[in-house]
């Protein structure tokens, strides 16, 4: 199955996309999906906040076909 | 309520008297609270010239109204505007405001500063600072209790 994933700010940066489509087995950890991903790209980054579908996730959530994904820094608004 | 991420320049107090003069509290509230985040010329010891600030378009405003909604439901309030900027904010310009409206002063002050500072630590904003040593990203917010 597919997810979209989405990067912003300085970790947009780092990886060097805004975003991509990535395959992934159903129930996959949305930190197994970050491992692959900074092992991929071979980065380190310290701190990553993750949502899916637009809310805050653990790290234990499991992905389901067509979640929004997104990987970001932790928030410096206000 | 009202919640909006603005482009351009906005000068908070205007903002927050329009908003109070477009609702039908009058005789209702009896305080007002409200914060008003500005853009300053220093951060760290650095000279800033100028920031970007970039949001999460969808996220954010679900998580803004998500804040204000509850913050409704935890205080006896008449209203709650939050305005936020993105794009580059200039020294001086008006970064963020939050006020809100309740019959008296424990509701209104207590809910603006909790609605500020779960938007300083859960809002999806990235700051980027333009300085006199290269352009970087504000790595976290400083506490605010």
């Amino acid at each position: 199955m597919q997810v979209s994933v989405k990067y912003f700010a300085s970790l947009r940066e780092l990886v060097g996309e805004a975003s991509s489509v990535i395959d992934v087995e159903e129930n996959t950890p949305v930190s197994e999906l970050w491992q692959s991903i900074i092992e991929s790209k071979n980065i380190e980054f310290d701190n990553v906040m993750m949502a899916v579908n637009m809310e805050y996730v653990k790290s234990e959530y499991q992905l389901k076909s067509g979640d929004e994904v997104a990987f970001f820094p932790p928030v410096t608004g206000g | 309520m009202l919640i909006e991420i603005r482009k351009k320049p906005f000068n908070a107090y205007t903002e927050m008297q329009c908003y109070l003069d477009s609702l039908d509290i009058a005789g209702h509230y009896g305080a007002t609270a409200n914060f008003v985040g500005t853009m300053r010329d220093f951060n760290e010891d650095k000279k800033v010239t100028y920031m970007t600030l970039e949001h999460y378009p969808g996220m954010t405003e679900k998580h803004l109204d998500a804040i204000a909604k509850s913050a409704s439901e935890k205080w006896n309030l008449l209203d709650v505007l939050i305005l936020h900027r993105i794009g580059k904010v200039k020294i001086g310009e008006d970064i963020v405001l939050v006020a809100t409206w309740s019959a008296h002063r424990k509701d209104a002050f207590e809910s603006c500063r909790a609605i500020m500072e779960q938007l300083k630590s859960g809002a999806p904003f990235w700051k980027k600072e333009e300085t006199n040593s290269g352009a970087k990203w504000v790595e976290k917010n400083t506490p605010g209790y």
